[in-house]
């Protein structure tokens, strides 16, 4: 990477040619410090100065957390292995296989993730019965690993053809140079998309909760049913998954600069 | 030379890539020992003739023999051919989250079966040979363009090859690195190793190749000494492309 350059006090950093600010490029305020300070103000006023009911409500809606993480962190596992094979497929030199994935990514991407969800859980739960971890896993795991896929396709692609070249001009199978020498170099390419996969699959993972699977969404939803307080509840809810979506974004986009700079 | 063992054989090779024919029937014997340079104007169809003989292109029409063993046809083990054709490309293609020695051991390891420790010794003689036996833990990020040739010299000489494929190993460096690269490469043309080269570096090509070849074309207009063709050209085409580069 070139090195910056200062110019009406803003770092501009040049690639290629091209004139584009940085990330953040260190002012102190920025979009997100405002609405992270705005979410943890909100809800440390609302825990600590308003209190009743508050503090109630955030200690049964937080118990759902594990369960949120646990989907997420399952179905993410899920849907990197059937995204490798679903982007290997695409690339394959095999005509056959590059149509099984095309064809599960066209299926999966056409369908609305809720209507899958309630699909796998109540439809097909008629033939045999899936317990609602398993089937929120799988469900998720299925329709994250169609984009998935897309991912791995497009990170296998920008990895040099002089690479595959090399590899198999050393005597490699086509297999050893994408194990060995290809998929290496996707990966690295394509940890900043996965994390923010695992951003939207976090979020994504409320809809669970229409399976009965008692994540932060589905713990609140109860909470209303017996107390009546919608709106107290839904906005601790509302403002637990921004909390965590906001510390994950930003884990995401240090991680990603940081490897930026060890190019 | 008639007496010596043929390396590389080609016979009518063709390579259509539909909107152009990049090679239109070439015949060329390279023999054991033998250095040849092969010049020619861009798009003369160079560098598809060297990548035809690991079959990193193939060939559609004609056939190549490495050491005897056929390139095209149901008996065809590109493997094997692959593991005696060493090939040092122009932007070296050396693996980026490897450091120099693991991108020299690697391929020994996984394709010959050695051992880590055989592969390694093997790997930092190499290092040792082309000069950079104080670099083995850096990553390919971390040498400059005339080291990482050199590694990628390295990274083919480990595989024990019976020819080296050289497709314009020095295209891509600063001109202040060329040489060191080059060094190699004499070094190697003077221990005998079997070398086909892509390339306009005259200087090499008067110390090193027994012949050069000038392709035009798809076709090889011209094959004679360095001496012979720099000087006295027989072909009109080759006389008008040499004097572009000289």
């Amino acid at each position: 990477m070139a090195p910056l350059e200062k110019q009406g006090g803003t770092r501009i950093e040049v690639t290629d040619g091209a004139l584009l600010p940085t990330r953040g490029d260190g002012r102190i305020i920025d979009s997100w410090r405002i609405t992270i300070a705005f979410a943890i103000l909100a809800l440390l006023t609302l825990l600590f100065f308003a209190k009743d009911p508050y503090d109630q409500i955030f200690r049964v809606v937080i118990k759902g957390a594990p369960l949120t993480f646990g989907v997420t962190a399952g179905a993410i596992l899920g849907s990197i292995i059937l995204g490798l094979f679903t982007g290997l497929g695409q690339i394959a030199r095999g005509r056959v296989l590059n149509l099984i994935a095309g064809v599960y990514v066209e299926l999966i991407r056409g369908i609305p993730l809720l209507v899958q969800l309630i699909f796998i859980y109540f439809a097909l739960g008629k033939f045999f019965h899936l317990n609602g971890l398993p089937a929120a896993i799988i469900a998720l795991s299925i329709c994250y690993g169609a984009y998935m896929g897309e991912i791995f396709r497009a990170g296998i692609q920008a990895v040099p053809k002089g690479q595959m070249e090399a590899a198999l001009a050393l005597g490699m199978t086509r297999g050893q140079a994408m194990r060995l020498i290809i998929l290496p170099q996707t990966m690295k390419i394509i940890i900043p998309a996965i994390g923010n996969e695992f951003i939207a699959m976090l979020k994504d993972s409320s809809l669970v909760s229409v399976i009965a699977l008692r994540d932060i969404l589905r713990r609140g939803r109860e909470h209303v049913s017996r107390t009546f307080l919608s709106l107290e509840t839904y906005a601790v809810v509302a403002l637990v998954y921004l909390v965590i979506t906001l510390v994950l974004s930003k884990l995401v986009a240090t991680m990603e600069d940081r490897m930026n700079k060890h190019e | 030379m008639s007496d010596k063992r043929i390396m590389v054989d080609i016979r009518g090779a063709e390579k259509d890539f539909g909107i152009v024919m990049a090679l239109k029937g070439v015949d060329l014997t390279v023999y054991e020992g033998e250095v040849v340079l092969i010049i020619g104007p861009s798009g003369s169809g160079k560098s598809t003739l060297l990548r035809s003989i690991n079959r990193l292109e193939a060939l559609t029409g004609g056939q190549i023999f490495v050491d005897g063993d056929p390139l095209v046809g149901p008996e065809a083990d590109i493997r094997k051919i692959r593991e005696e054709t060493g090939m040092v490309f122009q932007d070296f293609n050396l693996f980026p989250h490897k450091t120099a020695l693991e991108n020299i051991s690697m391929a020994p390891m996984k394709v010959k079966g050695k051992t880590p420790e055989e592969a390694q010794a093997k790997a930092r003689e190499l290092l040792k040979r082309v000069g950079l036996e104080d670099r083995e833990k850096s990553y390919p990020g971390q040498l400059s363009g005339g080291q990482k040739q050199r590694v990628a010299i390295a990274r083919a000489l480990a595989m024990e090859p019976k020819v080296m494929l050289f497709d314009e190993p020095t295209s891509a460096l600063d001109p202040e690195m060329v040489k060191e690269v080059l060094d190699v490469m004499l070094d190697l043309a003077q221990e005998g190793m079997t070398m086909m080269v892509v390339s306009h570096e005259m200087g090499f090509a008067r110390a090193a190749a027994d012949r050069v070849v000038f392709m035009d074309e798809g076709e090889i207009v011209e094959i004679a000494p360095p001496d012979v063709i720099f000087d006295h050209a027989e072909e009109e085409r080759t006389k008008k492309f040499l004097k572009h580069i000289l």
